[in-house]
């Protein structure tokens, strides 16, 4: 690991100056993943802006969402009581995440940030990647895919978005706070990770020395009614092959509104807005879900190692919408 | 600046690249916590700090300044040892013993989690009281490697000690 320095920041102003001082600071929230590419030297910033004692605040907000502070630990968060019991998907998904004790210390704005999983950015010692090293070229293209994407990469890069809980925060229209030293501004969450084109370096649309403080939940009225499935290579404690994050509203047998996205796929968490359009007004059926699905996957295109992927997230798509109607769609 | 250890204090490291760990096993001479992996994949180094379990691999012992951190060598007490290092003993929870340490302070740290009502991924109701089946024992723990395969003999003493004493 690079020597770098330490500084905790008392409020969000005095860490945007920390981190705008000069040099090539970074923000430190629990550490989890920031240390472990430090020590790796894929991250290698001269100073860290510990913002982990910030605001580790929930809030009910005036409109009936959820304010959470990107301090709150992501055990905090999946087990709040008004989470679980207003937005399941958002606890079931951070609990799918990670172990008991990498959720104790990851914190909200952390887990937003991660970066991929891919092995080939990991790997200094050898490999060439277009997201640690601007140019170098991609060696997971022609390598071994089998965990990379399937929608909307790039002939730069092919890495995927790892967060359990992103595919959650996209599928229910969250907004991120941002502090910068121009002031305080909003992004959607949907607009905040890129897709990778030329520039795979840029993970999100953030500048160098934007500070998330909070995220917020607007009130969804069958929130309630949603869940999240991972698939993966072992029942507990890996990384997604494919996930899907959805909120389910069913009337009188019919598809009134649905809230859709996907994780593994992409390079950001994959809001599934083409198969959410194919399914408002349908009817409640294995028919619909399957449609919506090939709505959605009909851009995919597979690497060598990950066809799997495509009909794994159709199967999945259908299997959690199935199991969300309920008794009041028609199984097929 | 200082961190407490066991309930001692300890000076915190001039470089701030040392993790927890080493500041544990390198510096203060305990040398119970283990390194697996040191990037968080197998567990061997959970530590409780405030009583929530974390990897000390992965945490830079300057995050940590003035909290109280327990490590295996500061469950038994006056010689006695903790009951669920005791209940490790009469089920076999170990073979190299290894991941031993990392699996106990976890397995406080857990019962802690349920008692406060944390679900876990395998809980069909998020709203209910959590009741620590064997299956919710299976995944909470999920973050705790085994090497030898002692994990029925571990699920075992953590089961009876949750029955018996964290009840
Ligand atoms: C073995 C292992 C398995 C894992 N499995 C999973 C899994 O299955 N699913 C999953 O979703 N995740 C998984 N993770 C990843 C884990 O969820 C992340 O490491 C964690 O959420 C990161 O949060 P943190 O607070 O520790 O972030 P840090 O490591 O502290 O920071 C991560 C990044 O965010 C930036 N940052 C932090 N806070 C802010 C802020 N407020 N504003 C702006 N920038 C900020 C940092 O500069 C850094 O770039 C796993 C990790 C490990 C080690
Ligand atoms: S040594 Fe910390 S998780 Fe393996
Ligand atoms: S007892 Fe040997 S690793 Fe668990």
């Amino acid at each position: 690991m690079n020597p770098f320095r330490y500084a905790r920041a008392d409020d969000a102003a005095d860490a945007v100056a920390l981190v705008t001082a000069g040099g090539t600071a970074a923000f430190l929230g629990g550490g989890t993943n920031l240390v472990d590419l430090m020590r790796e030297t894929v991250a290698r910033p001269d100073s860290l802006v510990d913002v982990s004692g910030l605001s580790d605040e929930i809030t009910e907000t005036d409109t009936g969402g959820l304010l959470i502070g990107a301090a709150v630990r992501n055990t905090a968060l999946a087990g709040h009581l008004a989470v679980r019991t207003r937005y399941p998907l958002l606890s079931r998904a951070i609990l799918g995440g990670a172990s008991a004790q990498i959720r104790n210390m990851a914190t909200v704005g952390g887990n937003i940030l991660q970066r991929t999983r891919c092995t080939y950015f990991y790997d200094t010692a050898g490999s060439r990647c277009n997201k640690r090293d601007p140019g170098a070229g991609c060696d997971a293209i022609d390598g071994f895919n089998r965990i990379h994407a399937i929608l909307d990469a790039s002939p730069e890069c092919v890495a995927t978005n790892p967060s359990d809980m992103c595919v959650a925060l996209a599928a229910l229209d969250a907004t991120v706070h941002i502090r910068s030293l121009g002031g305080a501004r909003t992004i959607a969450f949907t607009d905040l990770h890129r897709t990778p084109g030329e520039t795979p370096e840029y993970d999100t649309v953030l500048e160098p020395g934007d500070l998330i403080v909070a995220v917020e939940l607007p009130a969804l009225p069958f929130s309630a009614q949603s869940t999240y499935r991972k698939v993966r290579d072992r029942a507990s404690y890996a990384f997604a092959l494919v996930s899907v994050a959805a909120a389910l509203d069913v009337q009188d047998g019919r598809v009134r509104d649905v809230r859709l996205a996907l994780g593994g796929v992409a390079h950001r968490p994959w809001r599934a807005w083409k198969a959410e359009a194919a399914l408002r007004g349908a009817p409640a059926t294995a028919q619909s879900y399957r449609d919506a699905a090939d709505a959605e996957l009909a851009d995919a295109r597979p690497l060598s190692d990950n066809g799997f992927k495509i009909e794994l997230a159709r199967r999945t798509i259908v299997a959690v919408l199935t199991e969300l109607a309920g008794p009041d769609g028609e199984a097929a | 600046m200082s961190i407490i250890i066991n309930g001692s204090p300890a000076a915190l490291p001039a470089d701030p690249r040392t993790s927890l760990l080493d500041l544990l096993r390198d510096t203060l001479s305990l040398p119970g916590t283990k390194k697996g992996c040191n990037q968080g994949a197998c567990g061997a180094c959970t530590v409780l700090v405030d009583g929530d379990r974390i990897l000390s691999c992965l945490a830079l012992a300057v995050q940590y300044d003035g909290r109280h951190v327990t490590t295996i060598e500061g469950l038994a007490e006056d010689g006695a040892l903790h009951p669920l290092q005791q209940a490790f003993v009469v089920h076999d929870g170990f073979q190299c013993g290894y991941c031993t340490p990392g699996q106990i302070c976890s397995a406080i740290g857990m019962a802690a989690e349920a008692k406060r009502g944390i679900p876990s991924h395998v809980s069909e109701d998020l709203s209910a009281d959590v009741v620590l089946t064997r299956a919710e024992l299976q995944e909470r723990m999920s973050g705790n490697l085994c090497r030898c395969g002692a994990h029925n003999g571990i699920i075992d003493a953590i089961s009876e000690y949750n029955t018996e004493v964290a009840a």
